[in-house]
């Protein structure tokens, strides 16, 4: 999902803790209890919650880039405005997501550091370039549709501040949503040249949608612990099939065709059945190596260095007048 | 072909209003060039939300000018579908983003203005173009504060913002005549109320900026030559880009719908 990061183990020697409070912590967990930011937590617990929260937030953040290059380009003043503030929106998820970071006593500026050097992660979906208008109907519809599915869970995190920012974003990404499907559907009623862009942009997305859930449940390393202290409460492969199930009826409803020709309806299960996923394009990505992740953090670099000596001289202007107050 | 341009009517409460509309929308659509890449997340967010202000007033301009014209064009007629030399923007709205400075100290230039401007036109005898008068105060309000604010911050932080900033102001200012100046064709709107006086404004506009370059520590440039056209029409260079890029999907696609 947005920290698919996560499925890399925690290279931190364990930390020796009090079985005592360990105990008390999980029982707090078990009582679906919510953890606030005073409250004694494990040092395993909270630097997992750093490092999830900052993809998170990264995510949002980087996740500008791709659908911000069509603001110029909006086909209409209702679309350009719709999306302008779309994008907006997701910056305002990575301010409350940083400032959710911030309560588990880490820096927002250390998080950007992390995100500019390249060390840290965020979606391997934002990786993907935006070619046509159709895009950013295909990424509200699939992408937003994804994170949505994996953040209304997190809605009921054990963590409290991450819990109620999810709350509220979840509630703008479904916006986004069906805003991405109402794009979508236009464009599937348009004319050839719309619809054969609608199905380009499908054909593109589909996959790298279902790689957002990150790899399947077994070689997923991280899932245990975050299960047992409620930050995670579904598996990848149970959220991706949720996805899929909610997606495939959607796509067929606008007449459009998935490119998995192993997509069928199993009467068995109720499931949609899907082909097999590409995990070596999924790690490439994530390593680094996608069609876009030299420019996105060329462009996160650039905008952080031409923004320096204006960030320079807020800080110089807000000293200058604490020095004039004071005197 | 739904791809050429359209023509308009020659009407003055038309041109009038709808050089407003191309004052916002052009000025929205620069704003909109810097989401993602502002110098901080909130100026991301704040430029968005200035952007988005500029482009609902432009949306509302559009809407009644069609309602004038009555020749069926909607409000993606207007945007989409003009040529750069049927645009009546002034100049300053089009010039390019340039740094963060050349950005606020355009935006404060345009603001101070059209704060005042917006304040006088609620007052206007046409009701469309006072309620959306009534509309667009607060939100030039808000425009102005935080261009009022970063152009005091810029000034007076740094050195380096401090030169950015007065190089902006040079820059810009000989844009500004264009905002005071009255086409022959809106003489009868301004004698009829309908149009507030530029003459009128000028004061407020000064008093801001006196104030606010006192404050920031930049110099008020003492030139007087003043560059204009674009009320008619003969606009920079950079006009042509803006629409190439903006109108690019209407333009390519013969009637399709979005
Ligand atoms: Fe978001
Ligand atoms: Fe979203």
């Amino acid at each position: 999902m947005y920290t698919q990061g996560l499925n890399a183990a925690d290279k931190a020697p364990p930390a020796i803790e009090d079985a005592g409070r360990l105990g008390a912590f999980q029982a707090r967990i078990d009582a679906e209890q919510k953890i606030e930011p005073n409250d004694w937590m494990p040092e395993a617990y909270r630097r997992t919650l750093i490092r999830q929260i900052a993809q998170h937030a990264h995510s949002e953040i980087v996740g500008m880039l791709p659908e911000g290059n069509w603001i110029t380009r909006a086909p209409s003043l209702r679309r350009k405005a719709a999306l302008l503030a779309k994008v907006q929106d997701e910056g305002g998820h990575g301010l409350y997501l940083y400032a959710a970071a911030e309560t588990l006593g880490v820096a927002r500026e250390t998080l950007v550091e992390q995100l500019l050097s390249g060390g840290a992660k965020y979606s391997s979906i934002f990786n993907y370039p935006t070619l046509t208008w159709a895009d950013i109907g295909a990424i509200g519809w699939l992408v937003d549709g994804a994170a949505i599915m994996n953040q209304i869970p997190l809605c009921r995190c054990s963590y409290g501040p991450y819990a109620r920012a999810m709350i509220r974003v979840c509630k703008e990404e479904s916006f986004h949503q069906r805003q991405g499907y109402e794009i979508m559907t236009v464009l599937a009623r348009g004319t050839t040249a719309q619809r054969a862009m609608a199905q380009d942009a499908l054909d593109r997305w589909w996959w790298p949608c279902l790689m957002m859930f990150g790899p399947p449940d077994g070689e997923s390393q991280h899932s245990d612990a975050s299960t047992r202290w409620k930050i995670k409460r579904f598996s990848n492969d149970e959220l991706r099939q949720k996805f899929v199930d909610a997606t495939v009826p959607q796509g067929h409803y606008l007449g459009l065709s998935f490119p998995d020709p192993a997509l069928r309806f199993d009467e068995a299960t109720s499931h949609w059945h899907y082909g097999a996923i590409d995990w070596d394009e999924f790690r490439a990505v994530l390593r680094g190596d996608g069609p876009c992740n030299r420019d996105r953090l060329a462009a996160r670099n650039r905008a952080h260095e031409n923004g320096a000596w204006v960030r320079e001289a807020a800080l110089a202007f807000a000293e200058k007048r604490r020095r004039k107050a004071a005197a | 072909m739904a791809t050429t341009s359209i023509a308009v009517v020659d009407d003055r409460l038309f041109a009038a209003v709808l050089a407003r509309a191309d004052d916002a929308l052009i000025l929205g659509h620069r704003l909109s060039e810097w989401c993602g890449h502002a110098p901080m997340l909130e100026e991301d967010l704040a430029l968005a939300n200035i952007a988005l202000d500029l482009i609902g007033q432009a949306r509302l301009l559009y809407e009644y000018a069609a309602t004038i014209e009555n020749a069926g064009h909607t409000e993606d007629d207007y945007a989409y579908r003009r040529d750069p030399h049927q645009f009546r923007n002034i100049l300053l709205v089009e010039q390019p983003n340039g740094d963060f400075a050349h950005t606020i100290i355009r935006q404060y230039l345009y603001s101070a203005f059209a704060h005042a401007f917006w304040q006088a036109m609620t007052s206007s005898a046409d009701a469309a173009l006072a309620a959306i008068a009534a509309k667009s105060v607060p939100e030039s309000a808000y425009h102005l504060r935080h261009a009022a604010e970063w152009t005091i911050r810029l000034g007076d932080g740094t050195e380096e913002s401090h030169r950015r900033a007065q190089d902006a102001l040079d820059a810009l200012f000989p844009y500004t005549g264009e905002m005071f100046a009255i086409p022959e064709t809106e003489t009868d709107l301004i004698v009829g109320g309908i149009l507030a006086d530029p003459a009128t404004i000028r004061p407020a506009w000064t008093a801001s900026l006196d104030r606010i370059l006192a404050e920031a520590g930049l110099a008020k440039p003492q030139s007087t030559w003043m560059q204009s056209g674009g009320r008619r029409g003969r606009h920079s260079e950079h006009l042509g880009h803006l629409l190439a890029e903006m109108q690019i999907l209407p333009r390519s696609y013969p009637g399709a719908i979005w």
